[in-house]
């Protein structure tokens, strides 16, 4: 579904990602986690077409989107989905409106017909009869539940979500993750969420994919990361200060 | 030092080319994307917003600037005799220079900044790229309504400063100099052609794409934060007048040879 071929960026001369060689099958949920400022986001908006990589190549549904231009592109994006790490949501509009958005923009949909789907995906997502509130009177966890009921209005078959549980609460985190695994069962979207809450992680994931330094360290299961005899990872995933913290660690034991 | 020098302006002047190249693609995608059907409710909207609301600075600006040139120039032609005259002037001088570039600058000022700072702080929101991912081309949907609406009502709004200015300056020839209302009137009658006019108000439609196109460029390549907005704000107004007043020169070479 997702396809990424040794991608490299750059910006301003400084190496962000570096050979990057990533695919994301149909129907799975693909969790890349990694310290701030790692890449994970750059990775997230290269397939969507939101950046071009220096180098490489991006497949989506089989089709390289890498040199696309940007009316073609908008073929591709109407297929996918995304929740934004501050939400995005059009502060100008209503929830209602902001929800309504893609059907109004890509379907010939009655308003009636919408304002059913409106009223479905804020139901869905916890926020029945808040159509009509603007997005500036919302918390911010609120503000995550309309982006992803945004998202998902025009049924897409690829949903991308970056920092989805940034800034939030636990309890609000846990909703969160069951919206997103919700959105995986009822509309069987391939996703690839881009979080460094390992607890998210660990729950929602099919595969965890870990980026250090702008490039991929470890592909594998939940299982598999637990398990991982990477340092780096184990560093990461435990939150200690260094990896010979966890290598010290791993010596005790044994 | 003299090759730091050399060398700092020559960044500048790089720089400047590069902003300047950037700024024709625009307008050249926003042109090409004027062959599609424009969003009407879209146009309606923003030529509520930037022209309606900008009317009541305009006309303040516009009497008081017709006032003041009528008693510069009333209190000097009366010296000569010429008092026959004044109406005349003060409607040419109106309507080819005044209005237009005194309306200008005060759209750039408020309306210019309207734009830079409402598509800046969507930028720095992630809500153009929130538009992208949803398939919509943020050119067609937030740059071409609004060079529309300040294409076609910066014009419209020249007319009434045209207007007001020139009872502005009825009100100072009569009340203050001591000029008939005839002779005011008919002077300008006598001295202003359609052609005047029509000068003012194709000034005033190169003046509202200007706006229009600069400060949508400068929103659309805000930098980060609340600062970045605020910078490309301010970088979006000055850049606007300054080339209102260039290109008025080379306008005004152009259609009153």
């Amino acid at each position: 579904m997702i396809k990424l071929e040794n991608i490299s960026m750059s910006f301003h001369g400084k190496h962000i990602l570096q050979g990057i060689d990533l695919e994301v099958k149909k129907g799975e949920t693909l969790v890349v986690i990694g310290p701030s400022g790692s890449g994970k986001s750059t990775l997230l908006r290269l397939m969507v077409g939101l950046l071009r990589p220096t180098q490489g190549e991006v497949w989506i549904k089989g089709q390289e989107i890498s040199r696309l231009s940007e009316d073609h592109l908008n073929t591709i994006r109407i297929g996918m989905g995304m929740v934004f790490q501050y939400s995005a949501l059009f502060d100008s509009m209503t929830v209602g409106d902001n929800v309504a958005f893609g059907l109004r923009e890509h379907t010939a949909m009655t308003e009636a017909e919408i304002h059913k789907i409106v009223t479905r995906n804020l139901r869905m997502v916890g926020l029945a009869g808040q159509q009509d509130v603007m997005p500036n009177e919302l918390s911010g966890g609120m503000k995550k539940r309309v982006s992803l009921a945004r998202a998902i209005a025009i049924r897409p078959e690829i949903m991308l979500y970056d920092e989805p549980t940034a800034g939030l609460d636990p309890i609000m985190s846990g909703t969160i993750d069951r919206l997103i695994m919700n959105a995986k069962r009822v509309l069987g979207v391939t996703s690839v969420v881009v979080t460094h809450h390992m607890s998210s992680a660990f729950k929602i994931a099919d595969r965890v994919a870990m980026i250090h330094g702008g490039r991929i360290i470890e592909v594998g299961t939940v299982e598999q990361i637990k398990q991982s005899e990477n340092a780096v990872v184990q560093q990461f995933i435990l939150g200690l200060k260094s990896p010979s913290a966890y290598i010290r660690r791993r010596s005790e034991m044994k | 030092m003299l090759l730091a020098i050399v060398e700092s302006i020559g960044r500048q002047v790089i720089l400047w080319m590069e902003n300047s190249g950037r700024i024709v693609i625009l307008l050249g995608n926003t042109l090409f994307h004027l062959r599609e059907k424009p969003r009407i409710n879209h146009v309606l909207h923003q030529m509520a917003h930037l022209g309606v609301d900008s009317l009541p600075i305009v006309l303040l600006t516009i009497l008081f600037t017709g006032m003041v040139i009528t008693l510069q120039t009333a209190t000097e032609f009366i010296k000569y005799g010429a008092q026959s005259s004044v109406g005349g002037v003060v409607a040419i001088a109106m309507a080819r220079e005044l209005a237009p570039v005194l309306t200008g600058v005060v759209v750039a000022g408020r309306v210019g900044a309207a734009i830079t700072a409402e598509i800046g702080s969507m930028k720095v929101t992630e809500q153009i790229d929130a538009l992208r991912v949803m398939a919509i081309n943020p050119i067609k949907y937030l740059v071409v309504p609004r060079l529309l609406a300040c294409v076609i009502m910066v014009p419209i709004l020249v007319i009434f400063a045209d207007v007001i200015g020139t009872i502005g300056g009825y009100l100072v020839a009569t009340l203050y100099a001591g000029i008939s209302s005839f002779t005011y009137i008919n002077s300008i009658t006598i001295f202003t052609v359609v052609n005047d006019i029509m000068g003012g108000l194709i000034k005033a439609m190169f003046f509202g794409g200007i706006i229009a196109i600069i400060g949508c460029y400068k929103g659309l390549t805000t930098g980060e934060g609340a600062e970045g907005v605020g910078r490309a704000t301010t970088a979006s107004v000055v850049s606007s007048i300054i080339l209102i007043f260039i290109s008025n020169y080379f306008l005004s070479l152009v259609l009153y040879r």
